[in-house]
């Protein structure tokens, strides 16, 4: 292969993954305190207040990027999930194990949120509505691909399991996403449309724009540190985790 | 300044949205932390151990 590309294999090794991993959490937490830092003065300091909704809409800068990101950490997991199945590699396993717990994290508080954003706006704390149900049907599947994983002791066969639990899963995500034009119900549409402009204010566009940023690096830096974890953990009979940990052999 | 926190009637609603990401968001790292502490601790009793068998 030419030295002027990266041979990503050499990364498939959680012993020459570990280091990198920990500059990338470092780095993604970085920009992660900093995004959320402008994005919540954005938020609560330069957006204007909604002429229908008053102060409440403000809920908007935690609750759409909060449900993206489970949206998103799911199919980044079921991308891990494919690759593992495909080359057989340990890390896309851990890969995918890592970020469950944050893609859960996010799926509750979307729905927590959008409850309190329903509240004063529809009247209702919760309603069966197609993209609430959805939402929480993800939630069930993040719960579900965690039991499902440490249920297995046998590591590489809850790695398989689990895969095709996330693969068979991601039928979901489409679902939730195109939920509010197929089936008429009390959620409102997208507020950003892939094919149209915007119906926001440009700054309640860009506050809420800089908040995903900002949990997209946050879920990238805690993924890592977790993943360093998960590696430990799964490779701790292996000569280079124990000249790490210091009790040398 | 401070005025624009005021978040009239609805100031639950969106400081308990705020709030409860928030805390989830300190929490979870925090907890990360002390998990990877645990499992370092762990490896090393384990291969202290061990190496206090072989010798």
């Amino acid at each position: 292969m030419s030295s002027r590309f990266i041979n990503w294999f050499k990364f498939s090794s959680p012993a020459t993954f570990y280091p990198l991993a920990h500059r990338i959490c470092v780095i993604s937490a970085v920009i992660a305190v900093v995004l959320i830092a402008i994005g919540l003065y954005m938020s609560f300091f330069v957006a204007p207040t909604d002429y229908k909704q008053g102060e409440g809409y403000r809920i908007i800068f935690v609750h759409v990027p909060a449900s993206w990101m489970s949206m998103f950490i799911y199919l980044v997991m079921a991308g891990w999930a494919a690759l593992g199945l495909v080359f057989n590699t340990r890390l896309s396993a851990m890969m995918a194990q890592a970020l469950a717990p944050t893609g859960a994290m996010f799926a509750f508080l979307s729905l927590w949120t959008g409850s309190f954003w329903g509240k004063p706006m529809w009247g209702t704390w919760w309603v069966w509505d197609a993209r609430i149900t959805s939402e929480l049907i993800l939630l069930f599947l993040y719960l579900g691909y965690m039991a499902l994983r440490s249920a297995i002791d046998d590591p590489r066969r809850g790695d398989r399991a689990s895969a095709i639990l996330l693969l068979v899963g991601v039928v979901n995500v489409p679902i939730i996403y195109y939920s509010v034009k197929w089936w008429n119900t009390l959620h409102q549409g997208s507020t950003i449309k892939m094919n149209a402009e915007s119906t926001m204010d440009d700054t309640m566009l860009l506050a809420m724009l800089i908040m995903t940023l900002g949990f997209w690096a946050y879920s990238i830096a805690v993924a890592m540190s977790r993943v360093r974890s998960i590696i430990l953990e799964r490779e701790r009979s292996a000569n280079w985790v124990r000249d790490l940990v210091g009790g040398g052999t | 300044m401070l005025e624009k926190l005021d978040m009239g009637k609805h100031a639950l609603y969106v400081w308990g949205s705020f709030g409860v990401t928030a805390l989830f968001m300190i929490i979870e790292p925090l907890l990360l932390r002390s998990r990877s502490q645990q499992i370092r601790k762990r490896i090393a009793r384990v291969a202290r151990l061990e190496q206090e068998v072989n010798q």
